[in-house]
C-alpha cells in the first residue's frame, strides 16, 4: 500500500509536467489543426534558457527559492517569444496552403532547433544546476515527499488553473475558442485572428518552458534531443485526453504519467517508452476522439 | 460617384481561382436604407457580403465606406469601422453559451457600461435568448440562433448591418418576426443590406433592391417597383 501511494505521488508529479506541455500541443491543434512538432523542442530550450541564465546571473550556484523563480519566469519568458517567432515566421505565411505544408514546416522547426541546438550547447549531455536543494520534506512509513515533488505539483497545478481561468473567463481566452471554432466568423467579430493566434503559440510556449524547467530541477541530465521523446509522450497524453481539449489534455497527462510510474514500479522500466505507444495505440482502436473530445469540430 | 452613400461598391469583381463568382458589380446603400440584394441560389449574394467584410480580396474595382476605400482591409479593422454581419448558416459559435456569443459580438468594443445596456436591449427584443443566456449555443433552436447571430452582429454597434439570408430555413412565423425586428432595427437608426433568397419578404420591408443573377446585377431600383415588375414577378415571386 505504502508503495502504491508513492508511485501514485511520483506518478502525479510526472503527469502534471506533461501536462504543461499537453497543453501547449493541444491548443495549437484546436487553433490552427496543426499537431506542432516543434513544441517538444521549445521544453527543451527552455531548460537551456535556464541553464544557461542561471550560470550569467550567479544563481546556479548559490540555491535560492528566488533564484529559482526568476530563471523559471525567464525562461518562460525566452520560450514564449521562441513560440511567437515560430508561429510570426515560419507558420503565420503558410496559414493558407494545404495543411501538409504547415506539418512538413513543423518538422522542418522541430529539426531546426533540435540541431541547432546540438551545434549550439554540443550534443553531450549538460548538468542543470540546482537552483534549490533537495530535500525530503515529509515523510510516512516508507513514504516519502520531496520539496521537489511538491513544488512541481503546485506550481503546474497553478499555471493549469490560471490558464483555465483565461480560457473559460476572460474576454480573450473565449475569443481563443471563438477562433477555434471558426476563423472567419470569429474575425467578423472583430477578433484580429493573428493576434489570438499568436498569444496562443505564447502561452502554450510559456507553459512548456515551465515543464523545462520543472524537470531540470527534478530530472536534471539535460540534452537538445531531450524534447523528441517527452514531446511525443505529451502529444499522445493530448490525444488520449481528446486533442483541442484544454482539460482533456491534463487529464490524458495526468493518466500518462500515472501510468508510467506504475508500469516502472510494478513491471519493469524497460516498458516506460513503450507505454505512450501502447496508449496511443489503445486509444485510436477504441476511442480516436480521446475522453473528452467531441467528434464535431468543437475544439480547446 | 455618389459622395454620400454610406457603402458604395464600385465596379468589383472577385474570383474563386479562376472562377468569377462576381463580374463588374456596383452598388450603393444610403444612410437609413434597408437595402436588399435578391438572386437564386449560387448568385453570388454571399460573395458579395464577405467581400464587403473583407473575407474576400476583390480581384478588381474598390469597396468605399462612408467615402473611405476599405477594400483590403481586414475584417476585423472593418467591424471597427462599423460593419458588422450576421453571416450565413448563423456562425454562432456552439461550444460558446448565448451570453459569450453577444460578448464576442461586442469584442472590439471597450465601454463595459455601454455594452451591458446594448446586451439588455438585445433581450428586450428577443426575450427568449435572456431565457437561454448560460446555455451553450449549439443547444439552442434554429429561429433562436438566427436570433442569436442578428444580436451578435448588433452588439457591435454597427453603421451597416450586413444580414445573409436570415430567414434560412426557418418556419414563416419566425420568419415574419425576425423580418419585423429587422424593421425596428432600420428604424432605430442601423442601415442594412439584407441577402435574401426569399424575394417576397425582402422588398416588402426594403426601400432598394438589386436583382443578382450568376454574378452581375441585372435589375434595381425602388423595392416596391421590383415588387411589381413582371420579370421579377415570375423569377422571384412564385407568380
Ligand atoms: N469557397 C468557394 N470556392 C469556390 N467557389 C465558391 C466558393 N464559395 C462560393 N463559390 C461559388 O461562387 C458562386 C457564388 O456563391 P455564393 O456567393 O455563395 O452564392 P449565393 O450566396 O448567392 O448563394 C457559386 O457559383 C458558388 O459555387
Ligand atoms: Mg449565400
Amino acid at each position: 500500500m505504502e508503495e502504491f501511494v508513492q508511485h501514485l505521488i511520483n506518478g502525479i508529479s510526472l503527469g502534471s509536467i506533461y501536462g504543461l506541455v499537453a497543453i501547449g500541443y493541444t491548443m495549437v491543434y484546436g487553433i490552427l489543426k496543426l499537431i506542432n512538432f516543434a513544441h517538444g523542442d521549445v521544453y527543451m530550450m527552455s531548460t537551456f534558457f535556464g541553464f544557461y541564465f542561471a550560470r550569467w546571473l550567479g544563481f546556479a550556484y548559490t540555491p535560492s527559492v528566488i533564484g529559482a523563480l526568476i530563471i523559471l519566469f525567464l525562461a518562460m519568458a525566452a520560450c514564449a517569444l521562441l513560440g511567437f517567432t515560430i508561429e510570426r515566421f515560419a507558420y503565420r505565411p503558410l496559414r493558407k496552403m494545404p495543411r501538409l505544408n504547415l506539418l512538413i514546416t513543423a518538422i522542418g522547426v522541430s529539426l531546426l532547433l533540435e540541431n541547432g541546438g546540438q551545434i549550439l550547447f554540443g550534443a553531450d549531455p549538460k548538468f542543470f544546476p540546482e537552483l534549490i536543494q533537495r530535500a525530503e520534506l515529509f515523510r510516512i512509513g516508507d513514504i516519502s515527499i520531496s520539496n521537489f515533488q511538491v513544488i512541481i505539483i503546485v506550481v503546474s497545478l497553478s499555471f493549469m488553473a490560471l490558464l483555465q481561468y483565461i480560457i473559460f473567463h476572460t474576454k480573450t481566452g473565449k475569443a481563443m475558442q471563438a477562433v477555434s471554432f471558426h476563423h472567419e466568423n470569429a474575425s467578423l467579430m472583430g477578433i484580429d485572428i493573428d493576434r489570438i493566434i499568436s498569444f496562443t503559440f505564447v502561452l502554450g510556449s510559456a507553459l512548456a518552458a515551465a515543464a523545462g524547467i520543472l524537470v531540470g530541477l527534478a530530472y536534471p541530465r539535460i540534452d537538445p534531443l531531450m524534447g523528441v521523446l517527452f514531446g511525443l509522450k505529451a502529444f499522445v497524453a493530448a490525444v488520449l485526453g481528446g486533442i483541442g481539449s484544454v482539460p482533456g489534455a491534463i487529464v490524458g497527462a495526468l493518466i500518462m504519467g500515472l501510468s508510467e510510474e506504475m508500469v516502472v514500479g510494478y513491471f519493469s522500466s524497460t516498458y516506460r517508452d513503450a507505454l505512450a505507444f501502447f496508449l496511443l495505440i489503445v486509444i485510436l482502436l477504441v476511442k480516436p476522439t480521446g475522453l473528452f473530445g467531441k467528434s464535431t469540430s468543437e475544439k480547446v | 460617384m455618389n459622395g454620400d452613400a454610406l457603402l458604395k461598391l464600385d465596379h468589383i469583381t472577385v474570383a474563386y481561382g479562376a472562377i468569377k463568382a462576381l463580374k463588374d458589380i456596383s452598388l450603393s446603400v444610403n444612410e437609413g436604407e434597408i437595402v436588399t440584394l435578391i438572386g437564386a441560389n449560387g448568385a453570388g449574394k454571399s460573395t458579395t457580403l464577405r467581400t464587403i467584410s473583407g473575407l474576400l480580396k476583390p480581384q478588381e474595382g474598390k469597396v468605399y465606406f462612408k467615402g473611405h476605400d476599405i477594400s483590403g482591409k481586414k475584417p476585423h479593422v472593418i467591424v471597427q469601422q462599423g460593419i458588422s454581419q450576421a453571416p450565413e448558416g448563423r456562425g454562432i459559435f456552439a461550444n460558446l453559451s448565448t451570453e459569450d456569443n453577444l460578448e464576442m459580438g461586442a469584442y472590439s468594443r471597450k465601454d463595459k457600461e455601454s455594452i451591458q445596456r446594448d446586451k439588455e436591449h438585445v433581450f428586450h427584443i428577443f426575450p427568449i435568448l435572456q431565457e437561454r443566456r448560460k446555455q451553450e449555443a449549439g443547444t439552442l433552436s434554429g429561429g433562436e440562433q438566427q436570433m442569436l447571430t442578428i444580436s451578435r452582429a448588433l452588439m457591435a454597434r454597427p453603421k451597416l448591418l450586413l444580414l445573409d439570408e436570415p430567414s434560412l430555413g426557418l418556419a414563416p412565423q419566425i420568419i415574419k418576426q425576425i423580418f419585423k425586428v429587422i424593421q425596428e432595427i432600420n428604424q432605430q437608426g442601423t442601415t442594412i443590406l439584407l441577402v435574401e433568397q426569399n424575394a417576397n419578404m425582402a422588398l416588402h420591408i426594403a426601400h432598394k433592391a438589386y436583382v443578382l443573377e450568376t454574378g452581375k446585377i441585372v435589375l434595381q431600383g425602388k423595392a416596391q417597383d421590383l415588387l411589381n415588375n413582371p420579370d421579377v414577378k415570375k423569377a422571384y415571386l412564385g407568380e
